[in-house]
């Protein structure tokens, strides 16, 4: 019940934000764009078409918006790279959902001192920039794509934990908590059957705001080649091959980096329509 | 004042002990790690860290080694660079990322706040749209995608500045750069001022000011605008991480010689005391400017010294 | 004589969503000089809004139309002579002494400034008057309380100060919008004293708004009652206290829970609601709890006869 009447007064309000609802068209058409792309378009991202190597954008030619410098084509790359940042995004995402639920789930039901360790834990965990420890554990531990995953994840989990316990605590004061609690109900019990349904409105917009933070840290991981490596690329590895050819071919770096910024762009516009039509706090 | 920094600072300095401990050990157990038996490191540099850290030492001895060095300000050797220590290497570099860091925290604080109030006054308004609009931009954005985007127009179109290099001091090298780092920040500081700023306006001892016949400019200069800055003071320890986030890509890809190409070089190329260095000097930077940050609210708000 | 404060056919509304929200309708008032004015009214009826509207500090989504004037000057949306005026011949003082202050600022400065603005006056100068204010308003160690923020103050001392923010240029009218409301009873006691005096040693004119008849009671020389945005009844006071002719104001006067009345005695309510600010009303707007409404109340908007010296809108006054 209280899900619903959530959600519903967010549409409402989302929808008489004209930037927000913009946003939220054009990125659904990029991410379909992106994902229906191997359909659409008959050029592999992996085709190297010698005879047009670092050609320019044009009409003309079977490459719309030109080819690297190996010859492949820009457009079909730049939408592969868009698939593969959405995933990691998406995946990303998920695991920090997971992480940053239980956490806060924890601290918000168990109260007392146990949350008072936890949240402090969060607290100075969120003042340093995560950045330099993920660097630090890539270069201890390696390149393997279970740290990036993990890194990634680790973006988010602060916040929705932060959330999530706030939302747990105000819960835990209720009375059918009590009534699980008197029925001899066990603590893991009650969190899973109990807490958690009842968090699911706000976790489900903060992780919607996670997505462009996620995305963002990984492109920029893998522009600085910490990231996703060979074969695979990501839009940030594009945006970077784009900054060595800059001066010769520039259109190497326009088409990822642009893509890459109205993706980021709408998701922020869109998310933060999101935050305003939902006015959720913190605590 | 002066009991409310000791208790501060006491706090502190735990969390960068910390810091320093668990990356500590964490490059000296972990599996894959720099000691690990398998990874074949050059003899000098073997030898390098067997003089500055007793590698056949017991572990506890080890790091003690270890915090008696960094007491003196040694990072220890670089395990790439075999002629260089750590310290060196971030001597060399911290100016360059200092220099950089500081003007763009300036401009976006100058540039950031004015842009903000005057939002705020003009509420509603398309120069309002207009403001809110370019920093929804500025916010987005990657700077590793808006500096090259830059170097393209400003560089390579237009030639008014040169696309990468360094040439100590030069502006028209620091140019792009430094824009490029400072623009996230401006335009979120931009954001939180005029938002403060509108909520502030509504409020009973702004109607009271009004209501003395103060002119519009006092009202805002000598009773709005400090309770106003309470929000951007919250943020200027994320817009210094956020700075030294940016300052990692700007570095490279204008090749300017700070500490932040080096940690990325230095991530790329494996070497372990480099980044364990750097991921300190940055930590610790951070703290204390957290203390200062602390400083500034109990100016703000006298309510806080008590 | 010119009247000090002169209101004429002032309607305040404020634009919400799509709705127009009428809080002032049509209301007329003067002040003459050194005349003390009770405003009496529930809350929504609209008496701070009205004052708002003339000191020109009503927000953006507000719009004021009519005429006020101060000391013979139009001063609504003349931006040039309300600017000569406010906060130096005309002052307010609001209700929430608690919020009313700036928190970051010493006393003294904020009362200064005052000075300083409109008169000239250095910053040492200003600061030494302002002791001297704070003073006349009975604050003890005027000169420790100088150097102090509001955050140290009680309530009943804040308002003290903002009385003394409003006093410094001599103003000939005071406005104090519901000051004791939010203060203690024996505070509430002192304050209105207070205003006696400096009335009295300043004479100047001021409008005393209130929910509460007891508080006007006091001090007012004239009283008028306000209801749904309108003046519905104006009489000195004495005259109102004993002959009250719109059947609101009887109904309020009923309601005052008296010492001296019998123990046991049912406190006395009026039913109804007062009408949601904004609606609009053709006819009179009390007529829905009104006992002796009639068909004609229902279509008719009664008047109050501008310029009589005790006046009541209503088709059926009580005979005095």
């Amino acid at each position: 019940m209280k899900a619903r009447g959530f959600v519903g007064d967010a549409a409402r309000r989302l929808s008489s934000n004209p930037a927000a609802v913009v946003a939220l068209y054009l990125m659904s058409a990029i991410i379909a764009l992106a994902l229906l792309a191997p359909w659409i378009n008959p050029n592999s991202a992996e085709t190297l078409d010698w005879a047009h190597a670092a050609a320019r954008p044009g009409m003309q030619s079977a490459h719309w918006f030109g080819t690297d410098r190996l010859g492949r084509d820009l457009f079909v790359r730049t939408l592969a790279g868009a698939r593969m940042s959405i995933a990691i995004g998406l995946m990303a995402s998920l695991i920090s959902l997971f992480v940053g639920v239980s956490y806060g789930a924890i601290a918000g039901y168990f109260g007392g001192r146990a949350d008072q360790v936890m949240m402090r834990i969060v607290e100075i965990l969120s003042g340093l920039p995560l950045v330099f420890f993920v660097i630090f554990l890539t270069v201890i531990f390696g390149r393997s794509e279970y740290l990036l995953f993990l890194s990634i994840g680790a973006v988010g989990w602060l916040t929705m934990a932060r959330i999530v316990r706030g939302q747990t605590l105000s819960i835990r004061q209720q009375e059918f908590i009590e009534a699980a609690v008197a029925s001899g109900a066990s603590s893991s019990r009650i969190i899973a059957r109990h807490v958690i349904p009842n968090v699911v409105g706000p976790v489900v917009v903060y992780a919607t705001l996670m997505v462009p933070q996620i995305i963002l840290f990984e492109s920029f991981l893998s522009f600085l080649g910490l990231g996703i490596q060979e074969p695979g690329a990501s839009l940030g590895t594009l945006v970077a091959e784009g900054v060595g050819e800059m001066e010769t071919a520039p259109w190497i770096l326009v088409v990822p980096g642009g893509f890459l910024a109205v993706l980021l762009l709408c998701l922020n516009i869109f998310g933060d329509g999101l935050r305003d039509a939902l006015d959720v706090k913190e605590t | 004042m002066i009991r409310y920094f000791f208790l501060r600072l006491a706090a502190a300095v735990p969390t960068l002990l910390i810091i320093i401990t668990a990356t500590f050990f964490l490059m000296h157990e972990a599996p894959g790690g720099p000691f690990d038996q398998e990874q074949a490191l050059a003899p000098e540099i073997l030898s390098n860290l067997q003089r500055s850290y007793g590698l056949d030492q017991p572990i506890a001895i080890q790091y003690g080694r270890y915090l008696k060095l960094l007491m003196h300000g040694d990072f220890g050797p670089s395990f790439k660079y075999k002629d260089f220590t750590v310290t060196e290497l971030i001597a060399q570099g911290f100016p360059v990322t200092f220099t950089l860091g500081v003007i763009a925290m300036a401009l976006a604080l100058s540039i950031g706040i004015p842009l903000g109030t005057f939002a705020a006054l003009h509420h509603n308004s398309p120069a309002d749209y207009g403001t809110m609009s370019f920093a929804v931009m500025g916010i987005a954005i990657p700077t590793f995608v808006v500096l090259p985007f830059l170097g393209l127009l400003f560089g390579v179109y237009l030639h008014w500045v040169p696309v990468a290099g360094w040439e100590s001091g030069s502006i028209r090298h620091l140019a792009l750069p430094v824009i490029a780092l400072a623009l996230p920040p401006l335009a979120y500081i931009a954001r939180l001022t005029r938002g403060s700023m509108l909520e502030i306006m509504r409020a009973h001892f702004i109607r009271t000011a009004f209501a003395k016949g103060l002119p519009a400019h006092t009202v805002i200069f000598r009773h709005a605008l400090r309770p106003a800055l309470t929000p951007v003071a919250s943020y200027l320890v994320p817009a210094v991480a956020s700075i030294m986030t940016g300052s990692l890509v700007v570095e490279s890809i204008a090749g300017l010689p700070g500490i932040g190409r080096y940690l990325v070089q230095g991530a790329l190329n494996r070497d372990y005391t480099l980044v364990l260095g750097m991921v300190i000097i940055y930590s610790a930077l951070l703290i204390g400017l957290g203390l200062l940050v602390d400083l500034l609210y109990a100016w703000l708000d006298p309510r806080v010294r008590h | 004589m010119i009247p000090t404060l002169q209101i004429e056919a002032l309607s305040v509304g404020f634009s919400q969503r799509d709705a127009m929200i009428q809080a002032v309708d049509q209301v007329s008032l003067r002040v003459a000089p050194g005349e003390c004015v009770g405003i009496v009214g529930e809350s929504g009826s609209g008496k701070t809004q009205m004052f708002m509207a003339a000191m020109g500090l009503l927000p953006s989504n507000a719009s004021a139309t009519g005429s006020v004037r101060f000391e013979g000057k139009e001063i609504l949306a003349v931006n040039s002579a309300l600017k000569r005026v406010r906060g130096s011949k005309l002052t307010m003082i609001f209700q929430d002494p608690m919020t009313s202050l700036t928190p970051h600022l010493q006393i003294g400065t904020q009362l200064a400034e005052v000075l300083v603005h409109h008169n000239g006056a250095s910053w040492g100068e200003a600061r030494i008057m302002a002791g001297r204010m704070l003073d006349r308003v009975q604050i003890p160690e005027s000169k420790r309380r100088l150097h102090e923020y509001p955050y140290e103050l009680s309530g009943g001392m804040r308002q003290r100060v903002m009385i003394a923010m409003s006093l410094l240029c001599r103003p000939s009218l005071l406005i104090a919008d519901e000051p004791t409301t939010a203060l203690d009873v024996t505070v509430q006691a002192q304050i209105i004293e207070l205003l006696r005096a400096v009335r009295e040693e300043f004479g100047m004119a001021l409008v005393l708004v209130s929910h509460d008849l007891s508080v006007v009671a006091g001090l007012a020389q004239r009283i008028n009652v306000m209801y749904a945005g309108r003046i519905v009844e104006s009489a000195p006071a004495e005259e109102l206290f004993r002959h009250p002719r719109h059947p609101y104001t009887a109904a309020l006067l009923k309601c005052i829970p008296s010492v001296s009345g019998q123990r046991r005695a049912r406190l006395q309510t009026l039913d109804g609601q007062p009408p949601r600010t904004g609606e609009k009303l053709e006819a009179c707007a009390f007529a829905p709890r009104c006992p002796r409404s009639a068909e004609r109340c229902r279509i008719e908007r009664p008047q109050l006869k501008a310029k009589a010296a005790s006046d009541v809108a209503c088709h059926f006054p009580e005979r005095s």
